[in-house]
């Protein structure tokens, strides 16, 4: 029972992370049709941002700023310097290609990851970087059922589910989400309906680099450790969220990331950890066989 | 040029079509290639091959086979995305099940060693049939969807050699070890044929020689034939092709399984010269290379993937030796250079402009007390002696090559946002800061420098030209 109580926190937590990137992967999806594959590559640098404000701040030893202060400040700087580098490479990468052929901005995108992955190698070196996270703050979190819980934890799941809630107001209420939306069903009628969309388009690279810079901070703060690879597979695992759940859909990347993350604390708390990673992915590969457009998605009806 | 002959299956209005977009009908590289046929390049091209190991180093004999397999891989990635239009990335995988298969039917893992004429073409089948399997299962997925299944095969296939050392059998007390986890499998058996066993590289460079060779002119024979045009009209557009009731479906999977049989070829070869198979080798950024050659050398056409392939294989190469690197770079450097500039007048001008711009740089390192380093430091070749005299370079060549990195990439993009107005001002400093960062700090660490060149060139191929050197751009009728 404790175990199970530990495994559901670390999958919930997992999940939450997962769901955050899955997000990303489906609004891009959702406006562009584009799978854009250098999103793990920003969520990376989303880490190293808040790694290193964190060091800037006076390292994981003596914080200068009280520790809730720090956190918050890693958070938004993560989110602001992985958005703008989001932008950066719809711009410059994706925003040529756009009347392209299908395969273009795939090929591009796999370019974009390559770049990022070994820029960063360049400047910061292959180092292992650890937040070191109990250094700072190592409180007693709740009891639950009987076991202890990790604090950072309960900060993570939390921050998690505020900015999915956040997220989905935001394409619910407010008239950016009416335009994504827009775009998102029928991208020449938003043009003639007088919809911005390369604004919405910036806007969502933007919104979905954030999300994954979140991501970054969150699996630095329970993991520790970060490098220049990290980016790879922690991509490929919200990619994953997202098509299980259905790719272009905002509740099913929440539901594949939560599934995901679950199946994999489950399977390396119960199984083998080695066959965490093949276990998710052949999950996938079922979901696509039998329900290729993923649990919550829409089957698309192409008109030729 | 014009009066080339109409391709089956191509109408005229199609065929014409680069003659309306610009005045070349093919492209600059195209066409120094179309003044020769086809079967004088080819007969240099294997004449060298066969030639090179009397006077070439073990060295050499190594890269030629690394170049004869990355070849056989470009060829069948080529059919599979190129012909057939399946967006495949999970090829790697099949070259690592051939390479993994091979090496646990002749090693010592389980003291199976069958010998080389049984376990080579037992191999390609077990290996095809995964192709087929994959192909069954991906058949019905379009595009993106089909691009996802692949690869998480291929991350499959990775994760499985990498964890595969301890697989919990139900009913078995102790764990079974059947890929040999991060270690993977050594002393793998050396090929032999009819007693005769393939002891050094240039055994194996020479199969690879008459290897690639034989699979070239199949694909060439297969270009005009059937299945062939049958593979480009489903790559071009399965709707159609099915309306003229092709199909579609088993071409699809017969793609798939000729593919995976290649690859699995390929890597029975890789197994044997290596004598030992690891995971690494087969993950993604073999992928992205093999993909990029591909599409470099224009997908769907074999000449584009022979010259992609060769190029993307021998230029990293180049960069491990210093005084080869700083040759890549100028020829880099001068390519780059010539198509951003047009005219020669405007040419010129931005090379004394770059001097200047040096010597200005000097100076305001001289001002700001930057340590430097003699030029004898770091000097290897005869470019980089030149540049000795002109070209300061500080004494902490980490943080300002890093710093001259980051101001490249700005730069380089404002390149593309300001208009033809700004770009002559602009240019002397990026040529100065592609230097000045390629010597102080990228021509030390040639394995990031590959990765980053290759990155930079998938995306500047997709925008400038995403048919890539011999490929022909597709035309969309709507």
């Amino acid at each position: 029972m404790e175990l199970f109580v530990q495994q559901l926190v670390n999958g919930l937590t997992l999940g939450g992370v997962y769901a955050l990137i899955a997000l990303g992967y489906t609004l891009i999806y959702g406006v562009l049709q584009l799978l854009n594959f250098a999103h793990g590559e920003v969520y990376m640098v989303g880490a190293f941002t808040g790694f290193f404000v964190m060091v800037g701040l006076g390292g994981p030893g003596k914080p200068i700023v009280p520790v809730w202060l720090m956190i918050v400040a890693m958070f938004l700087a993560a989110m602001v310097v992985s958005g703008l580098l989001g932008v950066g490479i719809e711009r410059f990468a994706y925003r040529p290609l756009r009347e392209s052929t299908r395969i273009a901005p795939l090929i591009s995108a796999l370019g974009v990851s390559l770049f990022l992955q070994n820029a960063v190698l360049l400047l910061f070196g292959s180092r292992v970087r650890s937040y070191d996270t109990p250094r700072y703050w190592s409180g007693a979190g709740p009891q639950v059922a009987g076991v202890q819980v990790n604090p950072v934890r309960i900060l993570v799941l939390v921050l998690a589910i505020i900015l999915m809630v956040g997220l989905t107001r935001l394409v619910e209420k407010t008239a950016f989400g009416r335009g994504m939306r827009a775009v998102a069903y029928d991208r020449d009628a938003a043009v003639m309906m007088g919809i911005d969309v390369n604004k919405v388009i910036v806007l969502v690279f933007f919104v979905a680099s954030a999300l994954a810079g979140a991501a970054g901070v969150m699996v630095g703060l329970v993991f520790f450790n970060v490098n220049n690879y990290m980016g790879f597979l922690a991509g490929l695992k919200g990619f994953t969220a997202a098509v299980v759940g259905g790719i272009g859909s905002i509740p099913g990347a929440m539901l594949g990331g939560l599934l995901i993350g679950l199946i994999e604390s489950f399977t390396t708390a119960y199984v083998s950890a080695n066959f965490a990673s093949v276990l998710s992915f052949l999950v996938l590969i079922l979901v696509m066989l039998l329900k290729p457009r993923g649990l919550l998605g829409t089957r698309a009806i192409v008109k030729v | 040029m014009a009066e080339e002959s109409l391709a089956i299956g191509t109408d005229e209005w199609v065929a014409a079509h680069e003659g309306r977009t610009s005045g070349q009908v093919q492209g600059p590289v195209a066409r120094t290639f179309g003044r020769l046929p086809w079967w004088v390049w080819g007969s240099i091209a294997v004449l060298v091959a066969v030639v090179l190991p009397l006077i070439g180093s073990t060295y050499l004999m190594r890269v030629g086979v690394n170049l004869g397999l990355f070849l056989m891989l470009a060829l069948g990635l080529n059919l599979v995305v190129g012909y057939a239009g399946l967006l495949d990335i999970g090829y790697v995988a099949f070259y690592g099940l051939g390479a993994y298969g091979f090496a646990m039917l002749a090693s010592d893992k389980f003291g199976v060693h069958l010998p080389t004429v049984v376990a080579v073409p037992v191999v390609v089948a077990a290996v095809s049939i995964f192709g087929l399997v994959l192909g069954l299962a991906a058949r019905r997925l379009l595009g993106d969807y089909l691009a996802i299944v692949t690869l998480f095969f291929g991350q499959m296939f990775v994760e499985f050699a990498l964890s595969g050392d301890a697989i919990t059998v139900p009913g078995r007390a102790e764990q079974v070890d059947l890929t040999g986890g991060t270690n993977g499998i050594t002393d793998v058996d050396r090929f032999s044929f009819l007693g005769v066993e393939f002891s050094s590289d240039r055994w194996y460079y020479y199969l690879l020689v008459v290897l690639v060779v034989l699979l070239a002119l199949a694909v060439r024979r297969l270009d005009g034939s059937r299945i062939g045009r049958a593979w480009k009209a489903v790559g071009q557009d399965p709707l159609a092709a099915e309306a003229m009731t092709m199909p579609v479906n088993r071409l699809k999977i017969m793609a798939f399984v000729v593919g995976a049989g290649i690859a699995g070829l390929a890597g029975t070869v890789f197994a044997a010269v290596q004598r030992g198979v690891f995971p690494s080798s087969f993950d993604l950024p073999l992928l992205i290379l093999l993909y990029a050659a591909v599409i470099l050398g224009g997908s769907g056409s074999l000449k584009g993937a022979l010259i992609g392939a060769a190029l993307l294989s021998l230029l990293p190469e180049a960069l491990r030796e210093p005084s080869y690197s700083e040759m890549v770079f100028v020829l880099l450097l001068v390519a780059g250079l010539a198509l951003a500039v047009r005219s020669w007048r405007d040419r010129i001008i931005v090379v004394v402009a770059t001097v200047v711009f040096g010597f200005v740089m000097n100076l305001l390192f001289t001002l700001l007390h930057v340590q430097g380093v003699p030029a004898s430091a770091w000097t290897s070749g005869p470019v980089s002696t030149l540049l000795g005299h002109w070209l300061f370079v500080p004494q902490d060549r980490v943080l300002w090559g890093n710093l001259g990195f980051v101001g490249l990439v700005v730069l380089l993009a404002v390149l593309t946002l300001v208009g033809t107005r700004v770009r002559p001002i602009l240019l002397p400093a990026i040529v100065w800061l592609s230097i000045f960062v390629w010597f102080v700090r990228l021509a030390d660490v040639p394995s990031i420098t590959r990765q980053l060149l290759i990155g930079a060139l998938l995306i500047v191929l997709m925008i400038v030209r995403p048919q890539g050197l011999f490929g022909r751009r597709q035309v969309e009728v709507l």
